[in-house]
Order: structure tokens, then sequence, then C-alpha cells
């Protein structure tokens, strides 16, 4: 293992006198199993073994986990550990990185995206992501939610696409805001809207699996409450994968969470399981405030 | 307690001090500011005296371009002349003596001169260009033949230099240009309100010419038209192709970063040698015409891609990842991400990028001089494989004159070169306006 910096620490016996706070928390073996289940029983998505290197940097470790159908799953852990990175291998937008690599297998619906034949466009129609900064197009309203259904030709005329445009931001609670100004660039609503703006425009595709990358982190409190019941209510019809520094946020709106250290996936667990019986001392740490 | 502790007397000593030395560096730091700000006024005050004095230096020597001498005369078509043998077959019409029809005309306002010399140097009085205009109008009405028609037509450039004040009546006969005689006959016509100044037309309307007050500026205007709509529909399209290739697709490798390289360096080559390559493969390899406005545009397509390049891919740098990540997450392709989102927003950049190159192809002279555009040609250009001239070029051409009237010709073509840069710079603003967005 090159990747190896320290000494195999034993997970149980990781240093425990962190509490000044000023030393980074330490580097875990490579490799190391992850506790808790990491297995679904309905499973959209499977992934076993992922690695993805930066160039050098081995940013992801032996990455295994289910992600079940009409779930959010959160993915929580300090910055820097992987979890944006594990995100993006999802819809492959890390193939954009011209640095980036791979390994391992994910598969939707039993389908590795990792194949050949795998058309990058498909999946990302089937695998809609959503960003941490708002990212509405300088285009209107309206064309923001109707670009989507344009591209991927999923409305056969006008009258069809208005309709779309219209549930798709009805769902995102956003209709009664804009109906009057659809017209409108979509960068001239509030960051709240922007990013329900950019929900919608997920949504309007009818993806099977929403990937959130921090979708609150620039948003305040009443936006991010807004953009939480509206998950909630998502995960009827999506498998949502949110990743978030808040762990408010996992434990409010999340049925699973997956932590993440430093490229490892340490534990996976139901939310409850985690946040109130985390059986890995990482875990425990970061979820009491320890570091990150 | 370890010893980076301090008690509370050293905290507020320390703080102290801290007050003390930020009082002490203030007035320094605002000095500094000042000065800096100084300089900076001082440097831009520096660049308006210099534009100031460009601009009054053109725009006095040039102004008076806009008005030139004529003279009024009465004259008499006479079949004599114009139809000796009263067929008015076209092909006589077309080659006869129109200038006598002048110097008759002259020779009846001043009855008295006498003598083969004299005479000459009053039939100097009109432009040679008023033979081709009576012929025009015979041409286009033949019963004209026999009538009088009284016309204003061009005077010689020293009739003119001397109704715009440019020659001292009281210099010696022999430095002045106009003999005492010609004054005398001047000033005769000047009394009978026969020589005036007019707008001048033939300005704007001719081409090149020997004699300053017929040279015009409208060849070298249609050939810089042509030269430029050629480099723009060429340089445009290629350069942001190459661009957004480079920019969007391309793998970042050895031949990446080498074409990189390469491209900067073209940049900075002096513009001649691409007149010089333009002369080896366009006109010698290629065979394409001399002095044409099609090499001409060719040759500044080169040596405008580089900036064109250069600009294109930091306008593509300019746009904010973000855009690429959202248009990619919803499943567009490559291509659709770049022609739906980032091109377009991209484009006032790249636009910018295209005015610069297209300006500074629109002042360029040296390469076009290696291709044969600096002869002397008379005729309006009417395609892109005319021979023709550019405003630079011509500028370059009537500096080089010695008669005193073309140095009004040469502040006059600048003007026009600076009104031509002025259309394209505000184009491009407007075009610009057109595609900015916000994010």
């Amino acid at each position: 293992m090159v990747f190896v910096s320290s000494a195999e620490a034993s997970i149980k016996t990781a240093p425990a006198s962190r509490a000044s706070g000023s030393a980074p928390p330490e580097r875990t073996a490579a490799g190391q199993r992850t506790v808790g289940d990491i297995t679904v029983k309905n499973p959209v998505i499977v992934c076993r073994d992922v690695n993805v290197y930066y160039g050098d940097k081995h940013a992801i470790r032996n990455v295994s986990l289910d992600i079940a159908h009409n779930e959010v799953i959160a993915m929580i852990g300090p910055s820097g550990c992987g979890k944006s990175t594990f995100l993006r291998c999802l819809n492959r937008l890390n193939d954009t990185i011209p640095t980036a690599l791979v390994s391992g297998a994910i598969s939707l619906e039993g389908q590795d995206i990792y194949d050949k034949r795998q058309d990058v466009v498909q999946l990302r129609a089937r695998v809609g992501m959503v960003f941490q900064k708002p990212n509405p197009f300088p285009k209107s309203v309206y064309e923001n939610v109707a670009y989507g259904p344009r591209i991927h030709g999923l409305a056969a005329d006008r009258t069809e696409l208005d309709e779309i445009v219209q549930t798709s931001l009805q769902r995102a609670g956003l209709w009664e805001e804009v109906k009057d100004r659809l017209e409108q660039p979509g960068t001239a609503l509030s960051g709240g809207q922007q990013q329900r703006l950019c929900i919608a425009r997920t949504i309007a595709v009818n993806p099977e699996v929403i990937l959130m990358d921090e979708p609150c982190s620039a948003l305040d409190p009443i936006a991010t409450a807004r953009i939480e019941d509206l998950i909630d209510e998502l995960k009827q019809n999506y498998a949502i994968c949110i990743v978030t520094h808040s762990m408010q946020q996992a434990a409010r709106v999340s049925q699973r969470t997956a932590y993440f250290h430093l490229g490892d996936l340490i534990e996976v667990g139901s939310t409850d399981q985690i946040f109130t019986n985390p059986r890995h001392k990482l875990t425990e740490d970061y979820i009491t405030g320890r570091f990150g | 307690m370890s010893d980076t502790d301090l008690g509370p007397a050293a905290v507020e000593n320390a703080a102290k001090r801290t007050r003390r030395l930020v009082e002490k560096s203030l007035k320094r730091r605002y000095r500094a500011e000042r000065r800096f700000r100084a300089y900076g006024m001082l440097a831009v005050a520096l660049g308006l005296v210099f534009v100031g004095f460009l601009f009054s230096s053109i725009i006095s020597t040039g102004w008076t371009i806009f008005q030139q001498s004529y003279v009024q005369l009465d004259i008499r078509y006479d079949a004599e002349v114009v139809d000796p043998a009263g067929e008015r077959d076209e092909q006589a019409i077309s080659t006869a003596d129109y200038s006598a029809l002048i110097k008759a005309a002259l020779r009846e306002r001043f009855p008295d001169v006498e003598g083969r010399s004299e005479r000459r140097s009053l039939y100097g009085l009109a432009s040679d260009a008023g033979q081709f205009e009576l012929r025009e109008r015979v041409m286009a009405d033949p019963d004209l033949i026999g009538s009088t028609q009284t016309l204003w037509l061009l005077a010689d450039d020293r009739v003119d230099l001397l109704m715009k004040g440019k020659i001292d009546r009281d210099l010696p006969e022999d430095q002045r240009g106009l003999s005492d005689q010609e004054l005398g006959w001047i000033d005769s016509l000047l009394a009978n309100g026969r020589l005036d100044l007019r707008f001048n037309r033939a300005f704007f309307t001719n081409g090149d010419s020997r004699e300053p007050e017929q040279a015009g500026v409208w060849g070298a205007v249609v050939g810089s038209f042509f030269t430029l709509l050629v480099t723009l529909l060429l340089s445009f399209p290629i350069g942001v192709a190459a661009a957004v290739y480079l920019e969007e697709f391309a793998p970042r490798n050895r031949v990446t970063d080498f074409i990189e390289v390469n491209i900067n360096n073209l940049a900075a080559v002096p513009s001649i040698v691409f007149g010089l390559l333009g002369l080896a493969v366009f006109i010698q390899l290629f065979g394409l015409p001399r002095s044409a406005p099609v090499v001409g545009g060719l040759v500044l397509t080169l040596m405008t891609l580089p900036t064109i390049i250069i600009a294109s891919r930091a306008a593509l740098k300019g746009v904010p990842p973000s855009i690429r990540e959202a248009a990619l997450g919803m499943g567009a392709s490559q291509v659709q991400t770049v022609a739906h989102h980032v091109l377009p927003l991209a484009m006032p950049g790249m636009l910018t990028g295209a005015i610069i190159g297209m300006a500074r192809a629109l002042g360029e002279s040296a390469p076009l001089l290696m291709i044969g555009m600096v002869a002397f040609i008379v005729d309006i250009p009417g395609g892109l494989t005319d021979p023709s001239t550019v405003l630079p070029v011509q500028v370059y051409l009537w500096a080089d004159s010695p008669e005193r009237a073309f140095l009004e010709r040469t502040s006059g073509a600048i003007l026009v070169l600076l009104g031509f840069l002025l259309i394209m710079n505000a184009t491009a603003v407007i075009l610009r306006q057109k595609f900015e967005r916000r994010w």
C-alpha cells in the first residue's frame, strides 16, 4: 500500500487527546473496513471498491456503498475527506477533470456506469446534480428549467414543455414565486430561489437519483429550511445523496448517513444510529465536534 | 503556563505599542498613497496631452480637406471641338479634346492674355479634372453640344492652397509657387465671385491621382473595406474555433503546450514578416493576384489570428466553471455545453479581442507593402481581386509626395482612417452590449 503514511493504527486506540484541536486527525490506514452495513435491500446504486486518484493524490480508497430507492443518504465528514469526490463519481462528473482516475465498480440499476458502452449523457440524465453554489444558467427562469427537457427531447411541443416547466417549478416549490416572471433571468432570483430553480431544473428531466453537493451551504436558515422540506418531499420519487457539513441537516433530512474520513468510508448506518450511537471512534469524534 | 503567555501589564503594553506604531506609520502610508495617485494622474494627463497634440495636429492640417476651390466658368460646348463631324458618334464624342473648352472659357474671361507661356499659366488655374467632368456631361446628354453652361470646375491645387491661406501672398514671387500675374487673375476671379471654396466631393469619391486636387480617398477606403472583410471573415471563425478547441476539448499535453507557446510567439512576430510570407506563399506559390484585397486579407488574417486566439482563450477561461458543471450535470454533451452556455458567455470578450485585432489590421501598412498594395492605383476596386490600396498605405503614399497640397490630403486620409476606426469600435461596443450577460 503506497498511500499509507502512518503505521496501521488500530481504530480503537486512535488518540483520544484531541481536545486541544490543533493537531490534524491522524491518517487512517488505507483499505480499512467500513463499520456498519453498506448494503441495502433495494439498491439503485451499488458501489464496490471505488478508488479515485487525482494525479498522485489518492482521494478515495476502496469505498463500497449502496444507495437505496427513495432514501436520502447523507455524506458527512471533514473538509477534503472525499465526499464530494465520491458524489461526482456517481454521475461521472470526475471525467471532466483530466487528472482524475476512477477504479472500482459503480452500477446504476445493475448496469455498470463506467462501462465503455455507457454514455455519459444518458447517465447524467438519469443522475441529476445540484451544486454547492446555486448555478442557474444566465438565461430566463423558463429557459433554465426547459433546458434539460429540450436537449433530451422530452417534450413533443411547446405546450408539453410549458407543462414540464410548470410542474417542475411547482414540485420545487418555486412556482408561486416566479410564475409571473418566467422571462426574467434566473440569476436575478435570491440565493434560495436560485437553488430551488436548480432543483427544478434537475427534476425536470425526471432523473432516478439526485446528487446534492452541500446544497444549502450558501443559503440562510430560512431558505435552508425550505430546501430541506423539499428534499423530504422529493424522496417520494427519487433517491437523494446529499453531501453536507451540517450535522443537524444530515440528522434532519436523511435516513442513512455515511461518514467519510480522509478518503475512507469509516462508518455507514441509519442516521439515528450514527448520531446516537456511533460505533467508530472517528465518527464519534466528528459528530461530537472534536474536529472537523 | 508557557512562556508565550503574558501578564495583563505586558498585554496592555503590547497594545499600546501597536497603537503608537500604527499612528506613527499612518502619515507615511497616506503620503505614499497620495504620491501613488499623483503618479497615476500624471500618467493619464500625459497620455491625454499626447493624444490631444496628435489630434489637434492632424485636425488642424486636415480639416480644410472638406472644402476645395472651384472656379466658375462659362463653358460653351463648341460643336467644332466636341463633334466636328456632327454625327453624334459616341466614339468621337468621348475622345474629343474637352480641355480646349476650358481653355477657351478661360481665354474668354481674360481676353487680354497673349503669348504661349502666359496662356499656359492661365490654363494652369483650372484642374485637368474639369475635362473629364465635361466629357461625362456631354456623354450623358449630347444635346448640350452647341449650348453654353455656367459650371463650377475644380481649380488647381496651388489656387486651392492660396484660397486656404497656405500660400503666403507676401513671399517673394519665386518662392511663392504662384506668379504675380497668376495672383492677379485669381484676385480678379475672386472679385467677380467666380472663385470659391465648395464641399470637396472629389476627395470622398475619387481614387488616387497624381494631381492633388483630384486625389481622393475612396479607392483606399474601399480597398481597406474589402481587405478587412476578408480578414474578419477568416480570422474570427478560425480564431474562435481554435480557441474553443484548445480551451475546451484538447488534452493538456506536450503538443498543446507547444502549440500554445507558438501562438504566443506568433503574436509577437513583426508584421512585415507576415507580408513576406504572403508574398512567397499566396502570390508566388498559389498565384493569387498582386495588390489584391484577398491577399491583403489573408496576410492580415495570419497576423491577427494569434491576437484573436489569445483573447478568445482568455474569454473562455473567464467563464465560471460552475456554468460548465451545471450544463454537464444536466446531461448536456460537451459540444452542447460549449455552444449553449460557454460560447455565449465568452462572446463579449471574444469580440473585444477580434476588434483589437481588426483595429491593428486596419492600421497595418508594412505587410501590405510586401504584397504590392503600395502600387499607384487610380481605379476604385470593384472586388476582392482588383488591384487596390488601403488607407494607411495611402497615407504613406501621400506623405511621400512632393506637392504641398498632398500634406492636407495626408491629414484628411488619417481623419478618414480614424473615422473608420471609430465606426468599427462603436459597432464592437454595441455588439458587446448586446451579448453581455450577468451571472
